[in-house]
């Protein structure tokens, strides 16, 4: 196909562990095809050649946690006719958003020998922070599946077909025994679906990795917990994880700070 | 005094952000600087405070191409901290797992990230317009280890499944035939990765690197050994701060790993080879001779066969564990959590990856340390770019920055595990 009349697709990396943007090389069986529908014109973790700019869809991974970085989403925005968050770290900040709850010197000082060379922010926040985001994939990390959903629905210019309700609605698809009701404390009623309800078909607790449903309630399942045993610390600890900032869950583990 | 330029700002190829500074003067390369500004993460920090059941889960984010190493090295430390051992088919399925690992994420950088510099693309898949049979293989094989990863992980990126003590659920054998038939094809198309690798064209390059792995009593290793090298080490992981130190340098977020005594060292599928090649079976010994290996193989160029060579290693080292296979009537072993400190070094595809964590009684991290893979190779890295740059200065730019590029990828470099971990640059004055 001419490459000019092929939508042209770039990849962008900030703090992350790369898991999200692995997940289209880890489409193994449509990497080929994909690569023959669109251009993939900017993805540094697969390709050396670069190319510049504008493009119709722009994939971002990672939080951003310096000043450069900040600048950066700022430009990419500037080059991106549509852009999309992928996983937990671009939506809500990430695991290293753990900083935000305490003192990045100390944080620093724990870690580096040299304070003084490192250039970090005191926050790890989300692109929306900084710029407007078209779509929040969310996950950590995201589902190969949607995120092919996500790239089909933005070149053909409709909405991603992406459920917004809980793990539960996927334990319930795929006939697993909810984990819930045998005692295990489970984060699933309040989690994003997209994973496919992974955890309870291995027989342990949801851990929360997709973030917030759509309008979870969070404070009755806390209360569910505490009758399963679970201490104020556990609750706030499985709240304050892979995404300790997204709303519902940094009230929850703020309802349960001591 | 002629001064020239080069700078390449961000690596293609690799795993994270990283450049290369390369100082020419008077047609001399002075000094070549590997950079790391992938942001620091704080894992270290933030894991104070968390429960060791947590810490699988936490530990996968540092790589979501190697997050088996992360878990299993956590793991190992804590049971190594409460004194649990675990055993039999539990161990077994622990290897098994690590397998997936390493065929996938060798794979991964055998096809898609490293070939195409031997042969001249920009990447796998314009590679895949000229060698669609090889990248169509190699893509296969890569998707049987991230299928063996999500059988007994639940998922390929950032698995569920692994926890202190062993595992929540464990496969049935029924579960494992389906793989196993799949692993049978896997290995015959790593033989054909190994002799299509084995035909690429090599620089003539050899260093003498001090050689760091795992060696264990009678197996390849994977999740256990002793810490061994070429030169005088033969220690105890609890021990490798006796002998290895993290230094910070200016231009790196990643730490520096160094020998005390000596520097620089070399970690990862060179160094594991190089020290455990009586222990590959003799069909991949066999296999890695036609390919034109010798028991130690001291060009980094030529890690892409050793890699590969690995692959096939995995591939058999998979079917003979499922081979021997019976579920375990418990899915773990008890954990009691107890204070004190406990260590755990397994190899990851890209070499070792040590932990040590201290525990209050009630199981919650006191402090942590992490010493990834990459982090241990960069000083390596540097020494490398040295020695392949120095006969190249007065070269043009564009041929000293391919080389150089190629130079860094024969590491298989996953900068956001090292960050505690690339710009390139080359400074003509």
């Amino acid at each position: 196909m001419d490459d000019r009349r092929q939508p042209r697709l770039a990849v962008w990396k900030f703090a992350s562990c790369d898991g999200c943007q692995l997940s289209l090389l880890d489409c193994e069986d449509e990497l080929l095809d994909l690569a023959g529908t669109i251009k993939i014109a900017n993805f540094l973790e697969a390709s050396s050649a670069v190319e510049p700019g504008p493009y119709d869809l722009s994939l971002v991974e990672g939080s951003i946690t310096t000043e450069h970085d900040a600048q950066r989403i700022r430009e990419i925005r500037l080059q991106s006719k549509h852009l999309v968050t992928i996983g937990a770290c671009a939506t809500h900040g990430g695991i290293q958003a753990l900083r935000n709850f305490a003192d990045v010197r100390e944080f620093v000082a724990a870690v580096y020998a040299s304070p003084e060379y490192i250039n970090t922010l005191a926050t790890s926040t989300a692109i929306s922070a900084h710029v407007p985001v078209d779509f929040e994939l969310q996950g950590c990390p995201i589902n190969k599946t949607q995120l092919l959903e996500v790239i089909s629905a933005f070149l053909a210019g409709r909405k991603p077909a992406v459920p917004a309700h809980s793990v539960c609605i996927e334990c319930k698809q795929r006939g697993t025994v909810c984990v819930m009701v045998q005692g295990t404390a489970c984060l699933g009623p309040v989690t994003h679906a997209g994973c496919g309800a992974i955890c309870p078909s291995y027989r342990r607790g949801c851990y929360g990795c997709y973030g917030p449903m759509e309008t979870p309630n969070t404070a009755a399942l806390a209360r569910e917990w505490r009758a399963l045993g679970a201490t104020r610390h556990d609750i706030r600890r499985v709240f304050r994880s892979f995404n300790a900032m997204a709303e519902p869950f940094l009230q929850e583990s703020a309802a349960h700070d001591d | 005094m002629t001064t020239r330029t080069i700078r390449v700002d961000y690596l293609a190829r690799v795993e994270g952000e990283g450049a290369l500074d390369l100082h020419i003067s008077d047609g001399r390369l002075v000094a070549a600087a590997l950079s790391i500004f992938e942001p620091p993460r704080f894992f270290e920090a933030f894991l104070r405070g968390r429960g060791y059941n947590e810490t699988p889960d936490i530990v996968a984010r540092i790589c979501g191409i190697c997050p088996i190493a992360y878990q299993m090295s956590a793991v190992h430390a804590i049971e190594n901290a409460f004194g649990v051992t675990v055993g039999g088919q539990l161990r077994a399925l622990r290897r098994l797992i690590y397998c997936g690992e390493w065929i996938e994420s060798h794979a991964l950088h055998v096809v898609m990230l490293h070939a195409p510099d031997f042969l001249g693309y920009p990447d796998a898949i314009a590679m895949a317009r000229d060698h669609g049979d090889a990248v169509r293989s190699s893509l296969a094989l890569k998707k049987t280890g991230n299928d063996l990863l999500r059988l007994l992980g639940g998922r390929e990126i950032h698995p569920v499944n692994v926890r202190p003590g062993g595992f929540y659920r464990v496969p049935q054998r029924s579960e494992l035939e389906p793989i196993a038939e799949k692993l049978k094809q896997a290995y015959d198309q790593a033989i054909g990765l190994v002799r299509w690798v084995a035909t690429f064209p090599f620089p003539d390059f050899e260093r003498d690197y001090e050689f760091v792995a795992l060696r264990h009593a009678d197996e390849y290793p994977l999740n256990e050994g002793r810490l061994v090298s070429n030169r005088d080490i033969d220690i105890d992981i609890a021990d490798y701060e006796s002998e290895f130190e993290e230094r910070h340098v200016a231009h790196s977020t990643a730490l520096h790993s160094l020998l005390k005594r000596r520097g620089a060292y070399l970690v990862g599928p060179l160094a594991r080879y190089a020290l455990n090649f009586d222990r590959l079976p003799a069909a991949v010994r066999a296999l890695a001779a036609e390919a034109g290996l010798a028991a130690v193989c001291k060009n980094p160029f030529r890690s892409i066969i050793v890699r590969a060579i690995e692959i096939v290693f995995a591939c058999e080292e998979a079917l003979r564990l499922i081979a021997d296979y019976e579920p375990p009537k418990e899915a773990s072993v008890p954990t009691e959590p107890r204070a004190g400190v406990g260590f755990g070094c397994t190899e990851a595809p890209r070499g070792i990856c040590w932990h040590r964590y201290a525990f209050e009684a009630d199981g919650t991290i006191r402090t942590a340390r992490i010493v990834p893979p990459t982090a241990q190779n960069q000083p390596s890295i540097e020494a490398d770019l040295m020695a392949v740059g120095a006969p190249l200065a007065s070269e043009p730019d564009d041929v000293i920055r391919h080389r150089c590029e190629q130079t860094i990828r024969n590491y298989d470099p996953c900068i956001s595990c090292s960050t505690h971990f690339l710009r390139l640059a080359v400074h003509r004055t």
